[in-house]
């Protein structure tokens, strides 16, 4: 199949555009809401949030009976919530620190979920199969409604941070000083915590419980090194959580027992290698090259200033000397030298090589702070 | 009980104690949710090993697996040195991906694999008795309690040969490093332990839960004391404990061991956060509330020093010089009355001789910075606490 038929089997096919946009508008939401919890250091609650609603799920299951998709995820919503408020408590009023509350609330809430899934898998009830989806999530199982459910979240999660746009942002960058200011922290802090746990409650259907966490986190990390603005940072994770989304569900269409959420997973790790490596002010390839640029220039300024101390030495600056002298000289390179030249630092004449004027001037305000020559 | 129920709690007992251990120093040392990391990544590791093997018991591949928890440690902290992002998203990003090349894994292979995810992540201890351990021709028990009974040996051995070191470099990295312990290696070791216990523990209570294992022992062991043996001792009974009455409550439920066995170790957690004597939630919010009504005394009790002049030390008027509520200041009077640092005539306060001498060496510290000499002075002076 090539990508010109499976574009437009996207626009014909019913369960492959519903998955499609799903997956998209979830990629977004997380995406944006995902470059928050990483700036405020919460990456990890994601993970802790997605295995506590596991209990909820069951919960709510066993109080109503019904797999509506929607009330299972109220329950979610209300044992996410409850998870985190407790790990805040933990966190707070205990002396336990943050990665203990979020591991112990994670897995005690997780195995709570899961003994409640197998008490209800052994009771006389015919309906109760497909619960385990929320598990590892299947992205198949989603609806149109469920689409039009996440298209709405969405859109109030937007309208909301643009409302309250001032308040999360000085909140993420100076807590103290917004207390000063007179904002009500609380408030907006657990707005904001409130959205996550939406955020990833509205994933769990499609990549399950344990591969929510990296939803919420890859699209913000990638996006993190391309910018220092948390606008252009949130914009962009949004953009590259869509793409996740639209990718994995393409590469996961196209081959049999792929699951959607696995592969949606690994495309947004992709996105995150390919930021590490490539983006042009924090990448490793770009900060590996500066790195070398930088040591050749301090190399040529240890030339030139070993050159200044040898021509210093004789009446005439420009007398030349044999380039052999310059070997055992540990910042020399051929290439150094050829650098000089070009600078109009050195002459070369055969084997031997003289200082210019411009040259020994360069080298005698070499380490002279004043004058500010950027070589 | 028959012998396959008790081979069952044997086996659970001994996964609690095999957490427990390198739980106790994961949690103290701030890195617990490396084992969570840990957990799930350890996946793909179980699938190629497993490819290779055909045999979810054998030592090839606890090791592969073990090797991939080591591998997750790694990546994480290599990701973490490039200073790109922090350690927890570092960590968030490691193990989905590896656990998402692992679930990828077996459902390519879903054929000819007799392996399934939930099995991994939620293990099923019920069946543990079922795969036994033939030599000779002779039944020498379950499997998973030989192979959780081998690592529990060679803990048990590194804890009591390492426990100096240990106990050095996990509160005090610098010193260790500079007695010539080195934190890397005592790091290392501690995550091969940690590793290598969450996989032979994953059959018998799944991966996911192995974290509830190590982390919350430890934990609630931490609320009730700070001496690292007994920290050890408690985690131990509390995982042994909860493994023992999970066990039951999953008969008495018909559900799943690992999750009611979690489900204990919850709700004693819960306890035990609740009513903890001095680090329990309701130990704490008393002592706030007594800490607030002491710091209104003091300065309660400043302010009858500061000023001579009646109509200041007026009771009435108390609540406007001092801008409280009347229950706060009603409070604050009867306990000042009741550890006799005031006398209340015709209804003008005025401070005792005891009263007098409490303030001013509580005035003496606060002009020396010395404010925590004012706790110990309190136990002197007070009475009744507020």
């Amino acid at each position: 199949m090539d990508i010109k038929e499976y574009i437009q089997l996207v626009f014909s096919d019913y369960t492959l555009r519903t998955i499609t946009l799903g997956t998209a508008i979830l990629g977004a939401v997380c995406g944006m809401l995902g470059s928050f919890a990483v700036l405020r250091k919460q990456s990890l609650l994601g993970d802790a949030i997605s295995h506590a609603a596991l209990p909820g799920i069951a919960i709510a299951f066993l109080i109503t009976g019904a797999k509506d998709s929607n009330t299972l995820l109220i329950g979610a919503l209300i044992s996410g919530l409850i998870g985190t408020f407790w790990i805040r408590g933990i966190i707070t009023k205990t002396h336990l620190k943050s990665d203990t509350a979020l591991g112990l609330i994670l897995s005690l809430f997780f195995g709570f979920g899961m003994l409640l899934l197998t008490y209800i898998q052994k009771q006389p009830n015919a309906n109760q199969a497909g619960l385990d989806k929320y598990l590892f999530g299947q992205a198949a199982t989603l609806l149109e409604s469920d689409v039009w459910m996440m298209a709405i979240v969405t859109g109030i999660c937007l309208l909301i941070m643009l409302l309250f746009w001032k308040e999360f942002k000085i909140l993420l960058f100076d807590a103290d000083y917004t207390k000063t200011l007179g904002f009500n922290t609380k408030i907006i802090d657990i707005l904001i915590t409130s959205f996550i746990v939406l955020a990833i409650v509205l994933g769990l259907q499609t990549v399950g419980v344990v591969l929510m966490s990296a939803m919420l986190l890859a699209p913000a990390a990638a996006a993190r090194q391309w910018t220092n603005s948390l606008a252009v940072m949130v914009f962009l994770a949004a953009v590259f959580g869509a793409f996740s989304g639209v990718f994995g569900t393409a590469i996961s269409a196209s081959q049999n027992n792929l699951s959607t959420g696995p592969v949606i997973v690994l495309v947004a790790g992709v996105f995150v290698i390919f930021s590490f490596i490539f983006s042009p002010s924090r990448g490793l390839l770009f900060k590996q090259i500066r790195f070398i640029k930088n040591r050749r220039d301090l190399q040529l300024h240890k030339t030139l200033a070993f050159m200044y101390n040898i021509a210093e030495t004789h009446e005439d600056i420009s007398h030349p000397h044999a380039i052999r002298i310059l070997n055992n000289f540990q910042g020399y390179t051929k290439g150094t030298l050829q650098k000089l030249v070009e600078k109009d630092y050195v002459k070369l004449n055969g084997n031997l090589w003289s200082l210019t004027d411009l040259g020994f001037k360069t080298a005698a305000n070499l380490y002279n702070q004043q004058t500010r020559n950027n070589e | 009980m028959s012998s396959a129920q008790i081979e069952i709690q044997i086996i659970a007992s001994l996964v609690a104690i095999a957490c427990a251990i390198p739980g106790t120093f994961l949690v103290l040392r701030k890195m617990a949710m490396i084992s969570d990391a840990i957990s799930h990544s350890i996946l793909p590791g179980i699938v190629v090993g497993f490819f290779i093997t055909h045999d979810l018991n054998s030592p090839v591949l606890i090791l592969l697996a073990a090797l991939t928890g080591i591998i997750t440690v790694v990546l994480v902290e290599y990701i973490q040195k490039t200073g790109l992002v922090k350690e927890d998203t570092a960590i968030g990003l490691v193990f989905p991906a590896l656990f998402s090349i692992g679930v990828i894994l077996i459902a390519k292979n879903a054929n000819d694999v007799h392996l399934d995810v939930d099995a991994v992540l939620l293990g099923e201890l019920a069946f543990a008795p079922f795969d036994r351990l033939v030599i000779g021709g002779t039944d020498i028990g379950p499997k998973s309690l030989w192979i959780i009974g081998c690592i529990l040996l060679v803990t048990i051995t590194l804890l009591f040969a390492f426990f100096k070191e240990l106990k050095v470099s996990t509160f005090d990295k610098g010193l260790a490093a500079s007695l010539g312990f080195s934190p890397v290696i005592l790091h290392y070791g501690l995550m091969s332990v940690s590793s290598v216990t969450t996989v032979g523990a994953f059959d018998a209570v799944g991966a996911i839960l192995v974290v509830a294992l190590m982390i919350a022992p430890a934990a609630t062991a931490y609320l009730l004391t700070t001496d690292l043996k007994k920290m050890l001792g408690l985690a131990i009974g509390f995982g042994v404990f909860s493994a023992i009455l999970g066990y039951w409550v999953a008969h008495w439920l018909d559900a799943s061991i690992a999750g009611s066995i979690t489900t204990v170790l919850g709700l004693l957690f819960l306890m035990v956060y609740l009513f903890a004597p001095s680090k329990g939630i309701i130990a704490v919010l008393y002592r706030e509330k007594q800490q607030r009504i002491e710091v209104s005394l003091l300065t309660f009790l400043l302010h009858l020093k500061n000023h001579n002049e009646e109509e200041e030390r007026h009771v009435n008027h108390l609540n406007e010089h001092i801008n409280w509520q009347k229950v706060r200041s009603k409070s604050v009077l009867e306990l000042a009355q009741k550890n006799n640092m005031i006398s209340i005539t015709e209804n003008i306060v005025s401070l005792t001789e005891k009263g007098n001498e409490f303030t001013s060496k509580a005035i003496d510290y606060i002009i020396t910075n010395e404010d925590t000499q004012i706790e110990d002075m309190k136990d002197d002076f007070f009475l009744f606490r507020g």
